[in-house]
């Protein structure tokens, strides 16, 4: 008795586009996938935030309440709360269910670029052109932050939450990853302004891609460079990076409307997707499958290593 | 948290109306009295029966009915002709009258008050005929000048001096007039039942003459009504005036009997004084009218001759108020009613003001002159560019004379002048020989201290011409002769070996910077304050641990060299409360340090400008470089032994 052979995967990177909308919400500034995959969020410049299903591409709900464009948006591990951050310089935490505002959170100094939850949900941190990012405290009612980290000279243009640790990116240049249990701060200087920083999945690597058109993967605890990656176009706007769910590639926007799709270890080129002509501005990887939704302008897609027939059978 | 924030709002209570009492346990409970107890009784204990309104009234007789207690007897006949005068005894009304009507209420109240001749004013015929007596053969004939002295002093010395201006009570004040007022009282209008008018100070009945001969005979004006500002303090109605005993007794001017009828006010057809009799018996305010009969006069009204006409004639124009009460707005133009104030009138003729003529060649814009500096007007200047001390108010006679450019007033500046030459050495022959020598050798002295200072402290705060000594020098120099209100001071600071083109242009920089240099101590600095938080002024707080050169990392970065030479590593602290929520043990747990820990360093020390050399990882050349605000580096040894002993710390933990 042979068991029959294990059908050959195809390559692990998200080429089939599964479906396209308009998101009606003008430029998407930031698409995200919750916890689980099976929701997103994308963030419009015209003051809404939507909540949309992944599989069919379903709008579910809107959430109004920023003042100016929404510019990142997370969902809390529960999906029970999202939180979004806007250049209205505030932070808001929404219910999911209702669509109301729970919290309205006002301290920064100027636009709010990046926020996310910690892995509890317990805390926001947010990131703002300030310079400072401010981590507040979801459980108590206070208006005022737990901490403020001010110690980048620049704004902050991106942060990411682990566990124990957390990464901001700044236009100084420099990635800095504060680690709470050790109770110390590591600082890489990158030279050029920051763009986008994320957590390898092992936690071993960081990624950060700078204006310089680079990507960079470092380790964690050296600060050694492991790979760089270059081909695409970053030269004036903030565009998203990432990594793959099983980090096998590093993927990143580009301002020729592509996206690129690099092989982590070795470094080249395996894909460009044709997302279309202008800049694709955020992407975001499923936390578990091979899936990418990426965002142009007011148009958000999803692409899959499989084509969507297959997909159905399931 | 919710309960927190429910305490923000309002905790100050604002509380009307009083309180209900205490509640004390131990006193049994009061039941409540029921409605039907609630009685008035007067002291006999009968039922109270409200006759007049609000009264109190009277009650007839014991419960209603007349009689006592005991019932009703007769009292037994009793004649005699031996007893007839006893019977006849005079009665007055008082006799009849029981203590309710002696009570508050009642017609006879018994009250204490001042009797008729102690009352002010009161004019007592048979006492102002002593007094006129007494004055015929006083001293001073015709002058009463020993009542005037112990006068009761009631009356106010302004009533007095009306008095002796021939002033009565009762007329106004004012030119006399011809005519006689008549209607000293508004129209009846309706009837008013229940409250009586207040009595009207306008009664001039005194001044009432039934013959009325002469026609070019002035009278007094007629009086202010005035306005009553008692209070109203008892239960009834707005302006309510109990029964006026006066009236019923006999105390007014007119005589009122009391058993007499009244008058008729209705009759003018007749001359004179009417007098109709009344098919009454007892009249007068103190007694109403019963149900039976039915009454179409103003039962509640008093009488005054001066309602009766003399003569038939048409109305007098006007409503007849005067003083505060005929205030009206007796406007011509209907449509200004409303918009007009209070106590205001339409003007009879409007001037019209034309707006002011303007020159030709006014142009509303003011314009300085730029180029006019103040030291160019001749007599201000001196004292003009010095700083103001204290602002104008602080200014005295002699620094304002100084401002505006004024001469001195002529005359003995001082009051030495004016002594005698011999005194004047005597004066100073004393003072000379308290204060000793001293006095002359700090007068040389102090001289010179005072130039020095001004000089340190203008050249402390604001050296214009640091680079050149000899120009600061000058121009310090320059500052001193202002100060001493020289006017010359330009030309005496001038150095005499500069140009003449040099000259005027440093005459012109040394007004302008003296005119621009402000002292601390200028009323303008007083507009400012120094900054609470700066606890001193030479430390900053900078972080611990600063990065290293910025220079290396770039070239790292350029060269692609990551890792040691690009990174860093602090220390830092998270909050407490941050670890708690992030599920992580305080690292520090001992410190209230967050973030990256601070210490304080001098603003300017030298150690600022320098850095420490470089370990021997990499070139090996210590070298010095100076840089504003330079970071100073962590000894390379020690980063490296925390980064090994921070890695060896977290392998334990991790295994």
């Amino acid at each position: 008795m042979s068991f029959p052979a294990p059908k050959p995967e195809g390559p692990q990177i998200p080429q089939h586009l599964l479906w396209t909308l308009d998101s009606q919400q003008g430029p998407v500034r930031a698409v995200r996938f919750n916890a689980d995959g099976n929701y997103f969020l994308s963030c419009g410049a015209d003051k809404s935030l939507k909540l949309w299903s992944a599989s069919k591409g379903t709008l579910l709900k809107t959430y109004s309440g920023h003042g100016y464009e929404v510019l990142d948006a997370d969902s809390s591990f529960d999906n029970s709360q999202i939180c979004s951050c806007s250049s209205d310089k505030s932070v808001i935490l929404w219910d999911v269910a209702s669509g109301q505002v729970t919290r309205k959170l006002r301290g920064h100094a100027g636009k709010v670029n990046c926020v996310q939850f910690n892995e509890e949900g317990t805390v926001m941190l947010s990131g703002s052109i300030d310079g400072t990012v401010r981590c507040w405290d979801v459980r108590s009612r206070r208006n005022e932050p737990i901490q403020i980290l001010d110690e980048a000279r620049d704004g902050i243009s991106s942060l990411k939450v682990a566990q124990h640790e957390l990464l901001t990116g700044s236009v100084d240049g420099r990635v800095r990853r504060y680690d709470l249990r050790m109770g110390q701060l590591h600082v890489d200087f990158l030279s050029s302004p920051i763009t986008c920083v994320c957590f390898s999945a092992d936690g071993q690597c960081t990624l950060s891609s700078s204006l310089d058109s680079t990507l960079r993967l470092l380790d964690k605890s050296s600060g050694e460079m492991l790979g760089e990656y270059k081909g695409h176009t970053m030269k004036g706007y903030k565009l998203d990076c990432c990594l793959s769910s099983k980090d096998t590639h590093v993927l990143s926007c580009s301002e020729d409307g592509h996206v690129y799709c690099w092989d982590l270890v070795e470094g080249s080129l395996s894909l460009k997707l044709p997302v279309g002509k202008a800049v694709v501005q955020s992407l975001s990887f499923h936390p578990s499958e091979c899936r990418l939704l990426t965002a142009m302008e007011g148009r958000v897609q999803l692409w899959a290593n499989e084509p969507e027939t297959e997909e159905t059978d399931t | 948290n919710m309960a927190a924030d429910s305490d923000k709002e309002g905790t100050d209570f604002v509380s009307f109306g009083t309180p209900l009492e205490p509640l004390d346990e131990d006193e049994p409970l009061k039941k409540p009295v029921p409605i039907y107890e609630q009685t008035v009784k007067d002291e006999k204990g009968r039922y109270q029966r409200f006759h007049g309104a609000f009264t109190g009234g009277f009650s007839a007789g014991y419960f209603n009915t007349v009689g006592s207690k005991e019932g009703w007897s007769p009292a037994t006949f009793k004649s005699s002709r031996e007893s007839k005068a006893e019977n006849q005894k005079a009665r007055g009304p008082e006799d009849f009258m029981d203590e309710e009507d002696f009570g508050e209420h009642g017609i006879a109240p018994s009250e204490i008050t001042r009797s008729a001749e102690f009352q002010s004013g009161h004019k007592d015929a048979a006492t102002a005929k002593a007094r006129a007596v007494n004055a015929q053969s006083s001293l001073i004939p015709g002058d009463t000048l020993l009542e005037e002295i112990i006068a009761p002093a009631e009356s106010s010395i302004g009533v007095e001096l009306l008095k002796t201006m021939g002033w009565r009570e009762g007329q106004g004040i004012g030119p006399r007039v011809k005519r006689k007022p008549k209607k000293q009282r508004p129209e009846e209008g309706p009837r008013v039942y229940g409250c009586s008018r207040p009595p009207a100070g306008s009664e001039s009945s005194e001044e009432d003459d039934g013959e009325f001969a002469p026609q070019n005979v002035t009278f007094a004006p007629k009086d202010v009504t005035p306005f009553d500002f008692t209070p109203h303090l008892g239960l009834q109605g707005l302006g309510y005036r109990g029964l006026d005993p006066g009236l019923a007794l006999g105390q007014s001017a007119e005589h009122i009997n009391l058993f007499d009828p009244q008058l008729d006010i209705k009759t003018k057809l007749f001359g004179g004084k009417q007098k109709h009799t009344r098919h009454r018996g007892v009249a007068g305010q103190g007694f109403g009218v019963g149900a039976m009969e039915d009454e179409d006069e103003d039962i509640y009204q008093r009488d005054s001759m001066s309602k009766y006409d003399i003569e038939i004639k048409d109305e007098e124009p006007g409503d007849g108020l005067f003083g505060w009460t005929a205030l009206r707005n007796s406007n011509k133009d209907a449509s200004y009613i409303g918009k007009i104030l209070e106590g205001f009138t339409l003007a009879q003729k409007t001037v019209i003001f034309p707006p002011p003529r303007l020159p030709r060649d006014y142009r509303p814009v003011r314009r300085f002159n730029p180029g006019t500096f103040v030291s160019h007007v001749s007599g201000v200047s001196p004292a003009l560019a010095q700083p103001q001390t204290g602002g104008r108010h602080q200014l005295d006679s002699g620094q304002r004379r100084a401002l505006i450019g004024e001469e001195a007033l002529q005359g003995p500046s001082s009051v030495m002048d004016l002594l005698r030459p011999e005194d004047r050495e005597r004066l100073r022959n004393i003072r000379h020989s308290r204060h000793g020598s001293s006095s002359s050798s700090r007068s040389s002295s102090s001289s010179l201290p005072p130039k020095k200072e001004s000089g340190q402290t203008a050249a402390q705060t604001f050296k214009p011409f640091e680079n050149n000594p000899e120009k600061q020098e000058r121009y310090e120099q320059y500052l001193n002769c202002l100060k001493q209100g020289d006017t010359d001071a330009l030309e005496e600071s001038l150095d005499s070996e500069m140009t003449e083109w040099e000259r005027s242009r440093e005459r012109e920089e040394f007004v302008r910077a003296s005119i621009l240099y402000r002292p601390s101590s200028s009323f303008l600095s007083s507009r400012f304050t120094r900054s609470k938080q700066q606890d001193d002024d030479d430390t900053v707080e900078v972080n611990r641990d600063e990065e290293r050169d910025l220079d290396d990392k770039q070239t790292a970065v350029k060269m692609k060299m990551f890792g040691q030479l690009t990174r860093e590593t602090f220390e830092w602290h998270p909050d407490k409360v941050l670890c708690k929520r992030f599920n992580v043990p305080d690292p520090f747990p001992g410190t209230s340090v967050v973030g990256l820990p601070k210490v304080k360093r001098d603003k300017f020390s030298v150690f600022n400008f320098l850095i420490v050399p470089e370990s021997k990882e990499t070139s090996g050349n210590g070298y010095f470089c100076l840089h504003w605000w330079a970071e100073i580096q962590i000894p390379r040894d020690e980063t490296k032994h925390e980064i090994e002993s921070t890695r060896t710390r977290r392998d334990e933990i991790l295994t």
